[in-house]
């Protein structure tokens, strides 16, 4: 084998990998892209049920109720809320008033049922779309900052 | 006083940085001794200066010097010595410090055991590594700088995240930084290379080690983050594919192709210029992992508090040493011609085959990660990317490469005989079908989904294969006992590293498919009575006790009574506990483990009726995971131990004067 070919072969070996992990990255894509939204936005525009997307707000105050092993909560970004129904153990981090990122699907009712409650692993971190949320629906308050 | 003494020495180690960057260079450039030579003090003065700055810090943690912002911040009088050490390097700032002391302390092992190393070669690397501390210092000491003073003094710090506070935690960034930081050897060794224009087999012989010491390093770093994660954040999961899991991933995934490349480079003195890339690309990733930790530009659930000053000038640190460093590799790399010519089917062949799949799958999960940023810039939406994305496009990619694994070591170099290998794999194919046809047959395995056999299958073929190759170096059954064991006892030490961590690599494969193919988990309010079946197990809720005391925390503990057909098995204490400073409550599940599987139990909220939200798991063959990563780790350890790298090079150099001497 030439100097020539090994320099073919590996350009064709390079050209397959490439070729195959552009496949699998597009059609992937198509498939698990998860969205995210805030409560307003789910007001102005319409999106299909049973799409996974991820809804972020702030949790309203009062608003958390637990029937059985249900949670019942309403996410807001001060301009709209969404209802919000989880099964499950809440990260230790989730309270009322603080943000919060959930994962899941709308439901007919308008109710969103989420799989996933994101925990956060430091609570003076506000998630950046939560923030960038709040900042877009005109209710951002800066927060006093730590000394 | 201390603290001052601290930023003291930091500042020093500054000027040294840049003593240490410019005169052995010049040096280098004018073939003068003297200031090449210069180096090895140098580093030797950098590690000193810089561990004292640690060691202030530390000292400033241990007695809980409140007049340190950094300490205010992350500590409390409350907390356990270890705790208030790991507090150390538990913030932004420390970790900062601790990533510059692991980069000294491998400058330092240049400067001391590079003795036999060409000198023209060892000041440009040693240079190389002091640009890169001067970069970071100057990060250090002007946007994060540990010991700013607080004045007055607070009573009482605020104390560390109580998730941090954890024994897996606690030594998890200094391993991780070890990997990260470790690579930056390769990377120094390979920019040296390129101005010299030279890469030859003692070049890979000294990168090569420490290279594997990098890579064990991050191996255990990860692996010690992944059980973190699945034994305290309660949702029972080892991987989440979080942006910052991803950025400890990707280096180690490149840096495991540079560790097979550069065997080719030693063995065969070809793929050079590919190993060099691989170098620069390793290290480059290392720091982007650093910016993605660093700058919170990415939503993650690892992400800690962050400022977006300290983004950039990391940013702009990657952008100078990963620009530069591919400009000299397109200016310099095509003079680094390869010797040896082999065809695709033959060791290097196959090498290169999965080291091509290793990059392209760390392109892929690079491009996942990064993926949201780019939509947001291209105002395409807030997206996110999460495991089945990087399931549907790394498990394609990771299966021919685990395929090709067993097959590799048994074709020789240049030219293998890919029939004969396949030929001499019979036992592994045979392996694999009745492992997968097994696992199918088997009661409680069909019911698992059908890619479970496909998995446990690749796992029994890599591990077999590996076998395979071991029987065929020692020649077992096929020659007399005595020179089997004869051959055993000879083997090279990297030869058993290769098998061991190979067999590693089988055994997390299995724990992977195990425990996504079969975990059973159930979600309910609970009694104290009640009882939830799982797996066969009757998990009987006997009570909960509040108001126990930890050190710094109180806690709320649950006891579960396990029993399996009637017969007691074991006692569970899941525990939900909370810190006094900060106020926080942690989650700790319980976890009892027969090797094969895992039970696991979680509590959560009272339901206000005298219930406790419960969550129950059985997790199979996850210990596996962990236990695998360690064989890999063993591995990498038992091939260090080869008897090459400690004679191998001056024996090299001894033979080219006796040789000099002799035509002389």
């Amino acid at each position: 084998m030439t100097r020539k070919q090994r320099r073919l072969y590996f350009v064709v070996l390079g050209m397959l990998a490439l070729g195959a992990a552009t496949a699998l990255v597009l059609t992937a894509m198509k498939d698990t892209l998860v969205y995210f939204y805030t409560p307003s936005d789910l007001k102005t525009r319409h999106v299909a049920e049973g799409r996974r997307l991820r809804i972020g707000g702030l949790v309203e105050q009062g608003s958390v109720v637990r029937q059985g092993d249900e949670v019942h909560f309403v996410v807001t970004d001060l301009q709209a809320t969404l209802p919000v129904v989880y099964r499950g153990v809440l990260p230790d981090l989730f309270r009322e008033g603080q943000g919060v990122v959930t994962e899941g699907k709308l439901d007919g009712q308008g109710t969103f049922r989420a799989s996933e409650v994101l925990a956060k692993h430091d609570e003076n971190y506000m998630p950046k779309e939560v923030a960038d949320a709040i900042k877009k629906s005109g209710q951002w308050q800066e927060e006093g900052k730590k000394p | 006083m201390i603290p001052e003494l601290g930023q003291f020495a930091l500042i020093v180690a500054l000027f040294v940085t840049v003593v240490q960057s410019v005169v052995p260079l010049v040096g280098a450039i004018r073939g003068d001794r003297t200031w090449m030579d210069m180096a090895r003090p140098a580093a030797l003065a950098q590690f000193a200066l810089i561990a004292t700055a640690f060691g202030a810090l530390m000292s400033c943690y241990v007695t809980s010097d409140f007049s340190v912002l950094n300490v205010v911040q992350n500590s409390h009088t409350d907390k356990p010595l270890i705790y208030k050490i790991s507090g150390v390097w538990a913030n932004h700032e420390g970790s900062m410090l601790l990533w510059v002391l692991i980069l000294s302390i491998y400058g330092m092992a240049v400067s001391v055991f590079g003795g036999n190393l060409p000198p023209g070669l060892r000041a440009r690397a040693l240079s190389v590594q002091a640009m890169i501390a001067f970069g970071f210092l100057l990060f250090i000491l002007f946007t994060s700088n540990p010991f700013a003073r607080v004045d007055p003094a607070p009573l009482n710090g605020d104390g560390l995240n109580p998730l941090l506070q954890d024994p897996g935690l606690a030594f998890h960034p200094p391993f991780l930084y070890l990997g990260y930081v470790g690579f930056s050897m390769a990377f120094s060794f390979a920019i040296a290379a390129l101005m010299e224009g030279r890469v030859d087999a003692a070049w890979a012989r000294w990168v090569r080690p420490w290279t594997l010491v990098a890579w064990c390093a991050l191996t255990l770093g990860i692996a010690m983050g992944s059980w973190w994660a699945y034994y305290t954040l309660g949702w029972g999961g080892w991987w989440y594919w979080d942006p910052v899991e991803n950025a400890s991933f990707m280096p180690w995934l490149s840096g495991t192709a540079l560790l097979h490349s550069s065997i080719v480079v030693e063995k065969r003195d070809t793929l050079k210029a590919w190993t060099i890339l691989l170098a620069i690309v390793t290290f480059s990733l290392s720091l982007l992992g650093t910016f993605l930790v660093r700058s919170g530009v990415l939503t993650s659930v690892h992400s800690f508090a962050a400022d977006p000053t300290r983004g950039v000038f990391v940013l702009a640190l990657l952008v100078v040493v990963t620009g530069g460093s591919l400009i000299l590799f397109a200016i310099r790399g095509p003079t680094l011609k390869g010797g040896g010519l082999f065809t695709p089917l033959s060791r290097e062949g196959s090498l290169l085959f999965n080291n091509v799949l290793m990059s392209t799958a760390a392109g892929t999960v690079l491009l996942g990660t990064l993926y949201p940023l780019f939509a947001d810039a291209l105002e395409m939406g807030k997206v996110s990317v999460g495991a089945p994305f990087f399931n549907a496009v790394f498990i394609p990619l990771m299966v021919p490469m685990v395929v090709t694994m067993a097959v590799a070591p048994l074709l020789s170099w240049k030219r293998g005989d890919f029939a004969g290998a396949l030929g001499r794999l019979k036992f592994a194919f045979a392996a694999t079908v009745a492992v997968a046809a097994g696992t199918w047959i088997a009661p409680g395995g069909g019911s698992g989904p059908l890619w479970a056999g496909r998995g446990l299958g690749l796992a029994a073929w890599l591990a077999a294969g590996t076998l395979v190759e071991w029987a065929e170096r020692v020649r077992l059954f096929r020659a007399p006992f005595s020179e089997t064991a004869d051959r055993i006892l000879r083997l090279p030490r990297s030869a058993y590293g290769m098998t061991v961590a190979h067999i590693g690599v089988a055994v997390v494969i299995a724990g992977i498919t195990g425990s996504s193919a079969w975990t059973q988990e159930k979600i309910q309010v609970m009694h104290p009575g009640d009882v939830v079946s799982l797996h066969g197990y009757d998990l009987r809720l006997e009570g909960t006790e509040d108001n126990l005391q930890g050190p710094n925390y109180s806690i709320l503990r649950a006891h579960f009574s396990v029993t399996s057909g009637g017969r007691p098995v074991a006692d569970l204490y899941p525990e939900k506990r909370m810190y006094r400073q900060p106020p926080r409550p942690t989650t700790d599940a319980a976890i009892r483990t027969n090797l094969l599987g895992d039970l696991y139990a979680v509590i959560g909220d009272p339901d206000g009726t005298g219930g406790f939200v419960t969550r129950l798991y059985f997790n199979p063959l996850v210990p596996w995971i962990f236990i695998g990563a360690i064989i890999m780790v063993v591995g990498g350890l038992v091939s260090l131990t080869d008897r090459r790298y400690r004679v191998g090079a001056p024996l090299r150099t001894a033979r080219a004067m006796a040789a000099q001497k002799g035509r002389a």
